[in-house]
């Protein structure tokens, strides 16, 4: 898989910059995309990170027996930090899940056609997300073996969960959050399953394939109503998606705590979580194109894109940090007052100092155009992103160490068990992912095919505007 | 063939000339979107009913060419929404803002109480959770139905035996004509298929 030196991040109005690199037949998209599932042997890179990786996530299956047997007293949470790190990591969690439905439904509505290469993994990253986001309040919630109470189940002791309270919708945001993105996910594999059936080397995988490719044969008939289904998938998961962080940005705004009660939480957490999810799926596709040659298909374009979306969300975020020191200040409310200069000057300060160096100064970097489509400037600043936008949840929870009762103020430390739970999250979220991308279709292959100049059924002109180097589509743009 | 053709490896497949009577269709190969778009259009013209064309991605504007109706999905969807609305609507106001029996499975009752002082019925505080219901309904109800009305998941059909067929998911492109369509005749069909210049002509077996 040689790469010709091809730039496709020169803006040219006149051409489109070519999507696919160093193809110009189906054939060969189907074998190099293939290849990921289809060579006998992934990379040693690929052993040595799910060793490690699975090693992590059995810590927490281990911790997670030990927080059930012995209590929550075995995680630093104190009066009044009643939440600390479940909650921090669940909000981490579930918005790292946003950048990939932001991929898959709103970069689809807008007709973002670099999308088609980057969607599968970044939707597999929220799905996983999700998982290691919904595990946090599942555990947190003390008595583990009455988790059912937060569903409304009929039952004899006429006990309902309470609907007025933000901590319920998120029950179902995040619930219909996951359920709809798996199956966006698996709707959107079907015909790439199909293709791994078809080409399947011995009967086991012919089976397991061909079982979850559901006999797809991709009949045009089929095609129809699965364009016009994918196309209402992605219409209801964008309102979807931003409801989310939404309802999650509620847990605390809702709540009538100073630094918490602020009307700008909702768009501050839905900008922060996909620049957060972005930040994700660019340090897990910067490595991934690299072990599996897979950078015909994840181009320098993809990244640039993705470091653009970035900056701005970046950007947005580093607006909100501002924006809520002049409405403390310009509230007069002396508690509110205090509690930003708090989180700024206080004991915690290095927290905030991590978060503003990642979130707002780090990604500035990709106004330069040099910077922004180097590997190695972009996985560093990337890297930050992920700490700086855990750091951001970890700042706003601990809002809650000064509280109005100065006697109960204390210096909130995470215990081993705390800091072994984080890492064991992301043990397991790159156990599911690694174990993803040698099992299941990493790149949407059908749909990067409909992509390419070849897929145009009309290539020999047929009105203006087409050309011999446009796909299909109508009014698709590229950006 | 034995057991479910779906799943048969590609290398045990083979391709079969069946007799007359259990002739279930026949199969044409193409090797571009621009060449099956062609031969969808003249199929259409022909006038056949019982047809298909298997691509390995949605070629653009071939379900137009072959005159396919659009599908009634979006309105269905439509309803599911709606119906997850009312169900969001009742299941609070029930739960949370009434207090008499409903048998659901076992015989319930709501618990009517007052948070923070809100009426008992505090509609703005359902919207999230409508919402939600909304969007869950409408969105199991779009992958549930558009499997159903594409008659999936399927373990068996005639085009999965042939071994040409395994590139429909790759790089072929075909064209099928049913032995059911009004207007087959084996011999004129063939010959009108061939007409079309295809790589290949498969006769399929049911």
């Amino acid at each position: 898989m040689t790469t010709l030196p091809i730039d496709n991040t020169i803006e040219d109005p006149l051409h489109r910059p070519p999507l696919v690199l160093n193809h110009d037949n189906f054939t060969s998209v189907t074998e190099e995309i293939c290849h990921v599932n289809e060579s006998p042997k992934p990379p040693m890179a690929w052993y040595v990170t799910l060793g490690i990786a699975g090693a992590l996530a059995g810590m927490l299956g281990v911790l997670i027996m030990y927080l059930i047997v012995t209590g929550v007293g075995v995680w630093g949470n104190q009066n009044p930090v009643m939440w600390g790190f479940p909650i921090v990591n669940f909000v981490f969690w579930v918005g790292i899940g946003h950048a990939g439905t932001l991929i898959s439904a709103i970069l689809f509505l807008f007709r973002q056609r670099w999308r088609t290469a980057i969607n599968r993994f970044a939707e597999a990253m929220t799905i996983f997300a999700v998982i290691c986001a919904g595990m946090f309040p599942g555990i947190h919630i003390g008595r583990v073996w009455v988790a059912y109470w937060l569903f409304p189940i009929p039952n004899q002791m006429d006990m309902w969960p309470q609907f007025r309270s933000p901590l319920l919708w998120d029950v179902f945001a995040v619930g219909t959050y996951f359920t709809v993105s798996l199956l966006f996910w698996y709707v959107g594999m079907i015909p790439d399953l199909a293709t791994l059936r078809d080409r399947a080397s011995n009967r086991i995988k012919a089976i397991a394939y061909g079982f979850f490719s559901l006999g797809w044969r991709g009949s045009t008939r089929h095609w129809h109503r699965y364009e016009r289904a994918y196309l209402l998938l992605a219409a209801l998961a964008t309102p979807l998606v931003l409801s989310v962080h939404s309802v999650v940005s509620f847990d605390f705004a809702v709540a009538q705590l100073p630094g918490w009660h602020t009307t700008i939480f909702p768009p501050y957490f839905v900008a922060g979580a996909i620049f957060g999810g972005f930040a994700m799926v660019m340090t897990l596709a910067i490595p991934a194109r690299e072990l599996w040659g897979l950078k015909n298909f994840i181009t320098m374009r993809h990244l640039e894109n993705m470091n653009k979306i970035i900056l701005l969300t970046g950007s947005i975020v580093g607006y909100a940090y501002a924006m809520e020191f002049f409405i403390a200040w310009y509230s007069a409310a002396p508690y509110e007052g205090f509690a930003f200069i708090n989180r700024a000057s206080g004991q915690h300060w290095w927290a905030y100092a991590i978060m503003i160096t990642c979130n707002v100064v780090a990604p500035q970097l990709f106004w330069s155009k040099r910077l922004r489509t180097n590997l190695w400037v972009m996985f560093v600043v990337v890297m930050m992103v992920n700490i700086g936008m855990w750091f951001e949840r970890f700042v706003i929870v601990l809002s809650l160490e000064q509280d109005f009762l100065p006697s109960s103020w204390a210096y909130f430390k995470p215990t081993w068990v705390d800091l072994g739970m984080l890492a064991g999250s992301f043990g397991l979220f790159l156990t599911l992912f690694l174990l993803f991308i040698r099992y299941l279709p990493v790149i949407a292959i059908a749909e990067v095919k409909a992509i390419m100049p070849e897929a145009n059924p009309h290539p020999h002109g047929h009105g203006a505007g087409h050309g011999p180097d446009h796909g299909v589509g109508d009014t698709e743009v590229d950006a | 063939m034995s057991a479910a053709p779906t799943t048969a490896p590609a290398r045990t497949r083979r391709t079969v000339t069946p007799d007359s009577t259990r002739l279930w269709g026949l199969m044409a190969e193409f090797d571009s979107p621009e060449a099956i778009f062609t031969a969808a259009e003249r199929t259409r013209d022909a006038g056949y009913r019982w047809w298909d064309c298997c691509t390995p991605f949605p070629v653009h504007g071939l379900d137009k060419a072959m005159g396919i109706k659009p599908t009634i999905l979006p309105i269905l969807v439509f309803f599911a929404g709606a119906t997850g609305v009312v169900i969001g609507i009742l299941l609070q106001w029930f739960t949370n803002g009434t207090s008499f029996d409903v048998w659901a499975l076992v015989w319930v009752r709501g618990y009517d109480y007052i948070i923070s002082g809100k009426p008992m019925s505090s509609v703005p505080a359902w919207a999230p959770v409508i919402f939600e219901l909304m969007v869950l309904f409408a969105a199991l109800t779009t992958v549930g139905l558009m499997l159903l009305l594409n008659g999936l998941p399927r373990l068996y059909h005639p085009t999965l035996k042939s071994a040409r067929f395994a590139r429909a998911t790759n790089d072929r492109f075909f064209l099928v004509v049913e032995a059911r369509d009004p207007r087959f005749s084996l011999a004129k069909t063939e010959a009108f298929l061939n007409d079309l210049n295809p790589l290949s002509l498969e006769r399929l077996e049911a």
